[in-house]
């Protein structure tokens, strides 16, 4: 079947006999939910009290809850009793040192998904660490970031070294009231990166989390809190795979960012769950809450990713744009491909005087794939002269996939311009036949137009994550044409 | 196995069509290395149907006739195939590719072609010393290659742009859709001038126009009349002449009558 599947598996199957399901099972709850098992959670990470009676109000408050039935999605309920809600990460004194223990087999499928792991400067050793262990790539550069100020290190971590920062932040963005997942994340959440940048400094390397779900019928929350203080500059990437399972996994993550004063954000996502067999089996169910709030005048924050994986895919990284002047913008690519379903997009809330926003979406849909971009720009009657100006692109492979576009818009102030295009393009026989004609094989083909298509969102990326991102794309749209 | 003095391509009794319409109704034509040919014939005649067919559209129905390009089946062959071995059109209506950057575009089908022709591939120094000779060729500007693959590009530049693509292919055998439409006068100077010089003893060109013009500046051994579905006439430039003055109807009228 697709090589994309292929690869994936691949890939899985070299990282078991690295003998992650020993370690899991070792460290892992009970599958199911209730208080015990958060009280076990907390207990497990030594937390302070403040973070256990949060997470028992979000248990409760989500108990009343309903999931959300509006995503233009279909899948069978999720069991959440049937979940695994803790599972400690590796040890990681089994991680290899350098790369020359690692499988070159490994190594060779990494370089087939585009992450030359050899050639690559000091992000490849994080980015390997990453993978093996589940560890947040952070503490490899906690040193000499330390010199500049800049916090940046696991979740568990944080709430042990800095809980006053956390209690100060965690939750001001994303309450835990917020949505089913969200609430449900609030009480469970087992790990995720906490970067803090202080007045003043620009974060001198890009910080990068690779998260990777590694034991069976294990959910996994993660929480990523950002923190940018007044004239402060940061550019977070993070990277995702995942085992191929025949079940489904849930993801449910949060991520809250802020920014005071003149700060800038740019948080940027090569999203890539696994996304389930050719016939639909199997995959994660990525149900993910990120939102950013331009809390200070002239900041920034810039939400970047592309999606290629997951088998449902569910998440609007938004922005709240409190400050005046302060800046949003949404660059997407999300990739269905197979069976894969994707209902994905922002939230504009403008607040502020001069608040101004970019959405710039590009879907594609290949072979059975459902694509939906759902965005709200909301221009309250604060926000004089606010701006927006979103488009929206639907691309088509083949005549199975579909291509859904909710755009919501909510103006209360006359002052403000809202613009909206939205196209859908089939994927041109035409355009095909072009590169056919000059000797480039049909698969090249439409990489290399949907690449093009998608150039504008690539060029938001960092350098080496854009090459990445395209051949990632590349290896994903493998058997999308016949 | 290549024989000496064997055709480039060889058509034989070629019927096609689109969607059971008949188009293509017994066309013969055999082209030989160092000829230059050329088709004219009414609008609908078929002219850019047999050059779509020649280098593998999908759609058209076959339902006679074959087509041997240097002895070999080239109808069974994949149209990536036809065109690493040596099989070049130029589009009447050169596609956009938005975002796919010129040089980019072809770098990957020179290599693709080299590849095949079992040459090493150009790394991106080498291939851009072939391109800026190349472009001397066309005389483009060096923009157009920053840009996406005729993206934005005039009418006329897009014409330009796919000679430019074919000196750098080199193909064997060149198949020019209409490329003089839409040219202004100096371009179309400069185009079949870039065409003269890309030919050579081992290569043959099929040029399609309407217009005796283009013939002034490129030589054509022959000069086919495409209509009904074949080729009604064939001749030497000087039939190129006599149409321009008499237009088809006299050239139909005339077979019609003979026939
Ligand atoms: N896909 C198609 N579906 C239906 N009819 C088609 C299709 N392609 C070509 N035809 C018809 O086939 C005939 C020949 O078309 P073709 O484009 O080959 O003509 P041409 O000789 O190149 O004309 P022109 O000088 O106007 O370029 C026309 O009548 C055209 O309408
Ligand atoms: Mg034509």
């Amino acid at each position: 079947m697709s090589t994309a599947t292929d690869t994936i598996d691949e890939f899985v199957q070299s990282d078991y006999k690295y003998g992650f399901v020993t370690d899991v099972e070792s460290e892992s709850a009970p599958p199911g939910l209730n208080e015990d098992i958060i009280r076990l959670i907390s207990a497990k990470k030594n937390e302070p009290q403040f973070m256990l009676d949060w997470r028992l109000k979000a248990y409760r408050h989500w108990l009343t809850m309903k999931e959300p039935a509006w995503p233009q999605v279909k899948y069978p309920p999720v069991d959440f009793q049937a979940t695994i809600y803790y599972s400690a990460p590796k040890q990681r004194g089994d991680a290899p040192k350098s790369l020359d223990e690692v499988d070159p087999k490994l190594l060779e499928t990494y370089e087939k998904l585009g992450i030359p792991l050899r050639e690559r400067g000091r992000l490849a050793g994080v980015a390997v660490d990453a993978v093996f262990d589940s560890v947040s790539v952070g503490t490899t550069f906690k040193a000499q970031l330390a010199e500049k100020g800049v916090l940046f290190c696991s979740f568990t971590e944080a709430v042990q070294e800095h809980p006053e920062l956390v209690k100060k932040y965690l939750g001001t963005v994303v309450p835990h009231t917020d949505n089913f997942y969200a609430a449900l994340n609030s009480a469970v959440f087992s790990d995720g990166s906490f970067c803090f940048i202080p007045k003043g400094v620009r974060c001198p390397m890009e910080l990068s989390t690779y998260f990777r779900i590694n034991a069976a019928k294990t959910g996994q929350f993660e929480r990523t809190l950002i923190v940018a203080e007044e004239g402060s500059h940061v550019s977070y990437l993070e990277g995702c795979t995942a085992p191929m399972r025949d079940e489904n996994q849930l993801h449910a993550a949060v991520v809250e960012l802020t920014a005071l004063d003149n700060a800038e954000i740019k948080y940027s996502t090569v999203q890539n769950w696994y996304p389930g067999d050719a016939e639909g089996r199997g995959g994660i169910y990525n149900f993910v809450t990120k939102r950013g709030l331009c809390k200070g005048r002239n900041s920034k924050i810039s939400w970047t990713q592309v999606e290629t994986g997951s088998a449902i895919t569910w998440k609007y990284p938004s922005c709240i744009l409190q400050g005046d002047n302060s800046v949003g913008e949404f660059y997407s690519v999300a990739l269905t491909n197979h069976r894969q379903q994707a209902d994905t997009g922002t939230k504009m809330v403008h607040i502020g005087k001069n608040t101004s926003s970019t959405i710039i979406s590009k879907g594609i849909s290949a072979g059975r794939g459902q694509n939906s971009y759902r965005g709200l720009v909301k221009i309250q009657k604060s926000a004089e002269n606010a701006r927006n100006f979103s488009q929206c692109d639907s691309m088509l492979i083949g005549s199975k996939c579909g291509a859904h576009t909710f755009p919501y818009i909510e103006v209360k102030n006359t002052t403000s311009r809202v613009e909206h295009e939205a196209t859908t393009s089939k994927i041109g026989e035409d355009q095909i036949f072009y590169c056919n004609q000059r000797g480039l094989s049909t698969q090249d083909a439409v990489n290399m137009i949907v690449n093009g298509y998608c150039k504008e969102v690539f060029k938001q990326l960092p350098m080496e994550f854009a090459v990445e991102a395209q051949k990632l794309l590349g290896v994903s749209l493998e058997g999308s044409v016949g | 196995m290549k024989l000496l003095n064997q055709p480039i391509l060889e058509i034989k009794d070629l019927h096609a069509g689109v969607e059971g319409k008949k188009i293509l109704q017994g066309v013969n034509l055999v082209i030989r290395p160092g000829e230059v040919h050329a088709i004219m014939g009414p609008n609908g005649s078929g002219k850019s149907t047999l050059a779509a067919i020649l280098a593998g559209r999908e759609g058209y129905d076959v339902t006679a006739g074959e087509v041997l390009y240097e002895g070999k089946d080239l109808l069974e062959l994949d149209p990536e195939i036809r065109a690493r071995e040596g099989v070049f059109l130029a589009f009447q209506y050169p596609v956009e590719i938005p975002g796919v950057n010129s040089t980019y575009f072809l770098k990957a089908a020179l290599n693709e072609v080299r590849k095949h022709r079992g040459l090493t591939e150009l790394d991106a120094v080498e291939f851009l010393a072939l391109v800026k000779e190349k472009m001397k060729i066309l005389a483009l500007r060096e923009d157009f290659l920053k840009r996406p693959v005729n993206e934005g590009f005039s009418g006329g530049e897009k014409k330009r742009n796919e000679i430019f693509q074919m000196a750098v292919l080199e193909p064997k055998l060149a198949v020019l859709d209409e490329t003089d439409s839409g040219l202004d006068i100096d371009a179309l100077r400069i185009v079949a001038e870039g065409v003269n010089k890309l030919k050579h003893a081992d290569n043959a060109q099929l040029v399609i126009t309407h217009y005796q013009r283009l013939l002034d500046y490129i030589i054509p051994d022959f000069v086919h009349v495409l209509a009904d579905g074949r080729i009604a006439r064939t001749g030497d430039r000087k039939l190129a002449l006599e149409l321009e003055e008499k237009g088809y109807d006299w050239l139909l009228k005339h077979e019609l009558a003979s026939a």
